[in-house]
C-alpha cells in the first residue's frame, strides 16, 4: 500500500475523531476464488472435506512438481479487477520466499511489481470513493492446528498438525488506497465488496469460513499533517469485528501520541473476545522475502477481446441492482428491503414478479419477508405471487390473509392464489361489518378508546387487535384503520 | 546501489544462513565468509558492463498465456504419502510448537 | 545367447524383431553392473528387479504380437534427480535419503511406454550442483576410462554408465553443462535440447530457468533416438515448447554439405592446448565434409559465469527451501520449527548446495538484488542477444565442451572457483536457453577423451545433430 504523504481525502467533521484526529484506513482484503480447481494444479477447491484429501504433487510442494496456471481463475481475477473498475494488464507471478510449514514450498507464488488489477476503484453506496491500487492472484496456504497448550492457540502449544487441503487455492488479494476515513466507512467497504464477489460469482466471500478475510491498515494524524506511522490489524473475522478493530486501534494510537509515545510500525492481532489488538511482531524482524520472477510460469498477457469477453457476461453489479429495484418500487436503495433483496440475489425475481404484473412494492416486501430462508432462486413462478400482490392491492384479502396465501404458494411450490384464499374462507369482509365489529370493539374497551381519541396512537393496538380476532384476520388492517379514523373524527 | 564486487562480510553471512535456515557455527561462517568473498569478488567482473537500457532475461523461451481448463484431475493417494512423512497424526503433518509467525 | 548389440537403436531392432529377448539384454547388462559397479559407483539404486519385470513384460507383447515401443528392451539409466513412482529419488543428498515419490516424472512415463528398460538411479552432484560428482552424499563416481579421475558432473553417474557399458544409453540433466561436461569426460555423446524441447515436470529442481533433461549415449543417432522419445510438449509444465518432438535420426547421418559453422574468435581462454588442437581439428574435418567455416564473436560470452553462479544459485536457493522436514525426507527433531528447520537443512545438505543456497540467498536479499540477481539478469539478455546476432550468419556453433579433461579426484574439490570454472563453455547456451551436444573427437592430454561442443539456436536441433553426426563420422574415420 502505498501512502500519500498527504491525503486528498479529508475526514468530515461529523468523521473526525475526538482532539482533531483523523484516522486514515487502508484494508487488503484476500478472497478464495469460485474455482473447481486450485491456482496451479487440479485438486479440487473444496471447503470442510477430510484433511489431506485434496492433494497432488504441486499442492504439497513435492520436489520435481510444476505449477499450471488455472484459466479459470485468471478469469474470475479479471471479474474482479473489472468490477472494481481496475486496469487489466499484462502481469507476472513472483516467489515469496519464506519459511512457515503451512507453506508446502517455502515460498508463495503471487505477483509483485507487475499485478494483473491495478489503479480501480469502489464507490460505495454512502457515496464515498475509495481507490483500488491493485487485485492480484496469490495462492492459499494449507492450515494448521494447535495440539496441547491453551486450547486452539499457537503460543503454548505443544506441536502443530498440517492439513494442506487449501494449500494452493485462488485468492485474490484487493488492496484499497488509504482512502477510508471512518470505521462505517470499512464496514461499507467490506459488505459492497462481499456484494460485488458474490454478484459476478468471483467468491462466495463468506468471513466465517475464511474465504474472504480482511487485513486493516491503521493510522492517525492531524488533517493537513503526513500520515501517520500505520499498524496492520490481522485476525478480523467478521465485519462487525473490522469496525471494533479500527476504533480500538486509532483510539490506542491516539493515547499513545497523546501521553508523548511514539507508534511502532507492526502488526497486532485482534482479540474479538478481549476487545483489543496486541502486538504480533515489529517490522524490524519481518522477513527479507527475497521476491524474484516466478521461473516455472510464463507472462499472462490478456488480449483485448478476452477482456471484452469477460467484460460483457458481467452481471449487473449490486449498485445497478439497487438501482433497479428502486425505479421499479420507488423505495430509496439504501432502504433495508432493497439491500436484502440485493445482497440475496432476490432483484431478479422481484423483477420477474413485477413483469408478470404483479405489484412492484408488494413483490419487494414478499419476496424479502416470505423467501428469506429460501434463498435466491425459489421454485415459485413468478406469476402466482403477481396474482396474489394484486389481490392484496385491491384489498381483496388483508395483509394477514395474503401472509397466509404466501406461505401456502411457497410451501407448494406456488399454485392460484384466489383459490387457495376461497378455500381458506378468505373474502373481503363487507365494510359494514367491519363496522359493526369496530364499534363492538370500542364499547369492549373505552378506555384504550378514549386514549386513542386523545392522541395516543399506539392505544389504536388494543383496539385492532380485538377486531382482528373476532374476524379471525379477515377483517382488513386499512379498512378497520380508516375506519377508526374516521370515528375518531380525524 | 551496491557494487557487485564488495566483499561479503561475516554479519552478511550469518544473516543469510538465517534467511535460508542453515544452521552453521562460527568456524563455518569464518569459512563461508570467506569462499563466498572469493566468489563474489570474481562477479565484480559484470560491473564493468554497461547495461543500460537491457531488459532482464527471466525465461530463454518467450511463451504466454500458458493455462490449463479448470478441470479436476487425480489426487494422490494420502495415506502414500503421509507414509514418507516424518511425523503424522489424524492424516495430518505433525510439527514441532510453532514460533514466530507467517508472512 | 546372442550376441548383444551395443547400441540402443540396433537393441530396440532386435528385440522387436524377436532375435534377442529383452530379458537377455538386460542381464547381460546387468552381468557388466555387477562386475564392475563397484569400481566406478555410477548408481545410488540399481533396479533389478523392476528391470526385469519392464523386460518380461516386453518379451511377453512381443511374443503374444503385441506393438512395442521404439526403445523395446533398450536398458537406461536415469539420473537420481528424476522422480520414479515407489522407486527411491535422492539427488544423492542426505536430505532425500529413502524418499520414494509418489508420481512420476513425464520423461519417466515416456520411456517405459516406448518400452525402455529401467535399469537404476545414478549417482550426481548433490542436487546436481557440481562438475565432478565428488558432491555426492553417497560417494563419488569414478571414470570408466581411469578410474584414478572423475567422470564429470553433475551427471557423473549417468556419462560413466554409458562408457562402461552397464546401460547404452542414460538420462541426465545440464543446468551449465551438467549433460556435456560429463560426456566429454567420459568419451560419450550428450545432448541438452532446446529448454522446454523436454518436459521438466518430475525432475527435482536446481535452477528452473536453466535445467534441462537430456540424454547420453555411444552414437550421435542414439542420443538422437532418445531425444526424439523424449521431447515434446507437456501439459504438466508451463515452460514446455509447444512444438512437437523434432524427427532427428536422420539428421545425424545427413552429413553437413552447405552449413555454416562458426568459430568464435574471442572465446574465452583457458582451454587445455590438446583441446584447442582438437577443435581446430574439428573445424577442419568439418570444412572437409563440405560445411562453410565463419568467424563470429560472441563479446559477451566472458561473462556468462557470472551471470549463471548469481542466476542458478538464485533460483536454487529458493528451489531446495521446500527441504524443511515437513512433507518429506530427513528431519532433525528440535523444540521448535525454526530450530528444526535450521538443524535439518544443515544435517541434510553438503558443503557446495550450502554454499550455492548462501549465494543465492544473498543475491535475492533486500539491498543486493539490483546489483547481483537484477544485473546477472540483464547479463543473461546481453549473452542472448550475442547468439541472435551470431546465427545470422552460421547455422551452429563449434567449440570445446570442457577446457580439461578429465581431472584427478581431489584436484579441485577444495577451491569452489577453479571447479566453477569448468563450465565456462558449456554455460552460455544455458543462459541462452539453446540446444548445445557434446561429441567425442579424439584425445587429449593423458589420452583422455576431449569432447568438441556443437551449439544452435533454439529449436535447432536438427543441424546440430547433422554437424554432431559428421563429427562421430570423421573421428571415427581418424581412428
Amino acid at each position: 500500500m502505498s501512502d500519500s504523504p498527504l491525503s486528498s481525502i479529508v475526514a468530515t467533521e461529523e468523521q473526525m475523531l475526538p482532539g482533531g484526529w483523523e484516522m486514515i484506513v487502508g484494508l487488503e482484503v484476500h478472497v478464495e476464488l469460485a474455482t473447481r480447481t486450485k491456482l496451479f494444479s487440479g485438486s479440487p477447491n473444496r471447503f470442510g472435506d477430510e484433511p489431506n484429501i485434496n492433494i497432488d504433487p504441486v499442492t504439497l510442494g513435492l520436489p520435481g512438481a510444476l505449477p499450471v496456471l488455472n484459466k479459470q481463475a485468471v478469469e474470475l481475477a479479471m471479474r474482479i479487477g473489472l468490477a472494481l473498475n481496475c486496469r487489466i494488464q499484462r502481469c507476472i507471478f513472483h516467489r515469496k520466499n519464506y519459511f512457515y510449514p503451512d507453506q508446502p514450498k517455502a515460498y508463495q507464488i503471487s505477483q509483485y511489481d507487475l499485478p494483473l488489477n491495478a489503479d480501480g476503484f469502489l464507490a460505495l453506496p454512502s457515496g464515498a470513493v475509495i481507490g483500488v491500487e491493485r487485485a492480484h492472484l496469490e495462492e492459499d496456504t494449507g492450515k494448521s492446528t494447535h495440539i496441547g497448550g491453551a486450547t486452539g492457540r499457537i503460543h503454548g502449544s505443544d506441536y502443530s498438525l498440517m492439513d494442506f487441503n487449501r494449500a494452493g487455492v485462488p485468492l485474490v488479494e484487493i488492496v484499497s488506497r488509504p482512502d477510508i476515513r471512518t470505521s462505517e466507512q470499512a464496514r461499507e467497504y467490506v459488505s459492497e465488496l462481499r456484494a460485488i464477489l458474490e454478484a459476478i460469482g468471483a467468491s462466495d466471500a463468506k468471513m466465517e469460513e475464511g474465504s474472504m478475510r480482511c487485513d486493516a491498515n491503521v493510522s492517525v494524524h492531524k488533517p493537513g499533517t503526513p500520515f501517520g506511522t500505520r499498524c496492520e490489524i490481522k485476525n478480523v473475522n467478521s465485519i462487525r469485528a473490522l469496525g471494533r478493530a479500527i476504533d480500538y486501534e486509532a483510539r490506542r494510537q491516539i493515547d499513545i501520541i497523546d501521553s508523548g509515545g511514539v507508534i511502532r510500525q507492526e502488526t497486532r492481532h485482534w482479540d474479538d473476545a478481549e476487545g483489543r489488538t496486541h502486538t504480533l511482531r515489529t517490522k524490524e524482524d519481518a522477513d527479507d522475502y527475497r521476491y524474484f520472477p516466478e521461473p516455472d510460469l510464463v507472462t499472462v498477457d490478456p488480449s483485448p477481446e478476452w477482456i471484452e469477453a469477460v467484460r460483457a457476461a458481467l452481471p449487473p453489479l449490486p449498485a445497478a441492482r439497487r438501482a433497479m429495484l428502486q425505479e421499479l418500487t420507488g423505495y430509496d436503495p439504501q432502504s433495508e428491503a432493497i439491500i436484502v433483496a440485493v445482497e440475496r440475489g432476490q432483484h431478479e425475481y422481484v423483477k420477474a414478479i413485477a413483469d408478470a404484473g404483479g405489484d412492484p412494492v408488494k413483490a419487494l416486501i414478499y419476496v424479502t419477508q416470505a423467501f428469506a430462508e429460501a434463498g435466491a432462486s425459489p421454485a415459485v413462478p413468478a406469476a402466482d405471487i403477481a396474482a396474489l400482490t394484486l389481490l392484496e392491492r385491491d384489498n381483496k384479502l388483508s395483509a394477514t390473509q395474503a401472509k397466509t396465501v404466501l406461505a401456502e404458494i411457497v410451501a407448494n411450490g406456488g399454485g392460484d392464489a384466489a383459490a387457495i384464499a376461497a378455500a381458506k374462507g378468505f373474502e373481503a369482509m363487507d365494510t359494514s361489518a367491519v363496522e359493526a365489529m369496530v364499534d363492538e370493539a370500542i364499547a369492549a374497551d373505552p378506555d384504550a378508546w378514549a386514549k386513542y381519541c386523545a392522541g395516543e396512537e399506539k392505544a389504536a393496538g388494543a383496539i385492532v387487535g380485538r377486531i382482528m380476532k373476532a374476524s379471525k384476520g379477515k377483517a382488513d388492517g386499512k379498512v378497520v384503520s380508516a375506519i377508526m379514523q374516521s370515528r375518531r373524527g380525524s | 546501489m551496491t557494487q557487485s564486487g564488495s566483499p561479503i562480510s561475516a554479519a552478511d553471512v550469518a544473516k543469510v544462513a538465517h534467511l535460508a535456515r542453515l544452521d552453521i557455527d562460527d568456524a563455518q561462517v569464518e569459512n563461508f565468509t570467506e569462499q563466498l568473498a572469493k566468489v563474489m569478488g570474481h562477479f565484480g567482473d559484470i560491473d564493468a558492463l554497461d547495461l543500460t537500457g537491457i531488459e532482464p532475461m527471466t525465461q530463454p523461451y518467450p511463451l504466454v498465456n500458458v493455462m490449463r481448463e479448470d478441470v479436476e484431475l487425480p489426487t494422490l493417494d494420502t495415506d502414500e504419502v503421509l507414509a514418507s512423512a516424518p511425523a503424522a497424526e489424524e492424516r495430518r503433518f505433525r510439527v514441532p510448537p510453532i514460533v514466530g509467525t507467517e508472512g | 545367447m546372442a550376441t548383444i548389440p551395443t547400441t540402443a537403436s540396433e537393441i530396440a531392432a532386435a528385440v522387436a524383431a524377436g532375435s534377442i529377448t529383452a530379458r537377455e539384454v538386460l542381464e547381460a547388462h546387468l552381468a557388466r553392473i555387477d562386475a564392475r559397479e563397484s569400481e566406478i559407483n555410477a548408481f545410488n539404486l540399481v533396479t533389478a528387479d523392476v528391470a526385469r519385470a519392464q523386460a518380461d513384460a516386453i518379451d511377453a507383447d512381443i511374443a503374444a504380437g503385441r506393438p512395442v515401443g521404439p526403445l523395446a528392451g533398450v536398458p537406461i539409466a536415469l539420473k537420481d534427480n528424476m522422480c520414479t513412482h515407489g522407486i527411491e529419488t535422492t539427488c544423492s543428498s542426505k536430505i532425500l535419503e529413502g524418499w520414494k515419490p509418489p508420481y512420476d516424472a513425464t520423461v519417466v512415463t515416456r520411456l517405459r511406454a516406448a518400452g525402455a528398460v529401467m535399469v537404476g538411479k545414478t549417482n550426481l552432484d548433490e542436487f546436481a550442483m557440481g562438475s565432478s560428482t565428488e558432491n555426492s552424499a553417497f560417494g563419488a563416481t569414478r571414470n570408466p576410462l581411469d578410474t584414478a579421475r572423475v567422470p564429470g558432473g553433475s551427471s557423473g553417474g549417468s556419462a560413466a554408465a554409458v562408457a562402461a557399458g552397464f546401460s547404452p544409453v542414460s538420462l541426465g540433466s545440464d543446468t551449465g553443462g551438467s549433460i556435456r561436461q560429463p560426456a566429454a569426460l567420459c568419451g560419450v555423446v550428450g545432448v541438452k535440447p532446446t529448454y522446454g524441447r523436454v518436459s521438466r515436470y518430475g525432475l527435482v529442481a536446481y535452477a528452473s530457468s536453466l535445467d534441462q533433461i537430456g540424454p547420453f549415449a555411444t552414437t550421435v543417432a542414439d542420443a538422437a533416438l532418445i531425444t526424439e522419445v523424449i521431447a515434446g510438449h507437456d501439459e504438466k509444465d508451463s515452460t514446455s515448447i509447444p512444438q512437437p518432438s523434432p524427427s532427428l535420426v536422420g539428421a545425424a547421418s545427413q552429413g553437413v554439405a552447405g552449413m555454416r559453422i562458426g568459430r568464435v574468435v574471442d572465446l574465452p581462454g583457458g582451454a587445455e592446448p590438446e583441446v584447442s588442437a582438437r577443435l581446430d581439428a574439428a573445424f577442419e574435418a568439418l570444412a572437409a565434409a563440405g560445411a562453410t567455416i565463419v568467424d563470429i564473436t560472441l563479446p559477451s560470452l566472458g561473462y556468462a559465469l557470472t551471470a549463471y553462479y548469481l542466476i542458478a544459485p538464485a533460483e536454487a536457493s529458493s528451489n531446495l527451501a521446500r527441504f524443511d522436514g515437513v512433507r518429506y525426507g530427513l528431519r532433525v527433531n528440535a523444540a521448535d520449527t525454526n530450530a528444526m528447520y535450521g538443524a535439518t537443512r544443515a544435517a541434510g545438505f553438503g558443503d557446495e548446495v550450502k554454499r550455492r543456497i548462501m549465494l543465492g540467498t544473498y543475491a535475492l536479499s533486500a539491498g543486493y538484488y539490483d546489483a547481483y540477481y537484477g544485473k546477472a539478469l540483464k547479463v543473461r539478455r546481453l549473452i542472448a542477444q550475442d547468439f541472435d546476432k551470431a546465427y545470422e550468419s552460421v547455422d551452429t556453433i563449434l567449440m570445446p565442451t570442457s577446457p580439461l579433461v578429465a581431472f584427478k579426484f581431489g584436484e579441485k574439490a577444495d577451491d569452489p572457483m577453479s571447479m566453477y570454472l569448468c563450465d565456462i563453455y558449456t554455460i552460455p547456451t544455458n543462459l541462452a536457453g539453446h540446444p548445445a551436444m557434446s561429441v567425442p573427437f579424439g584425445t587429449g592430454a593423458h589420452g583422455l577423451p576431449v569432447g568438441i561442443q556443437v551449439l544452435a539456436p533454439a529449436l535447432g536441433e536438427e543441424a546440430m545433430f547433422r554437424v554432431g553426426g559428421a563429427l562421430e563420422a570423421a573421428a571415427g574415420g581418424a581412428q
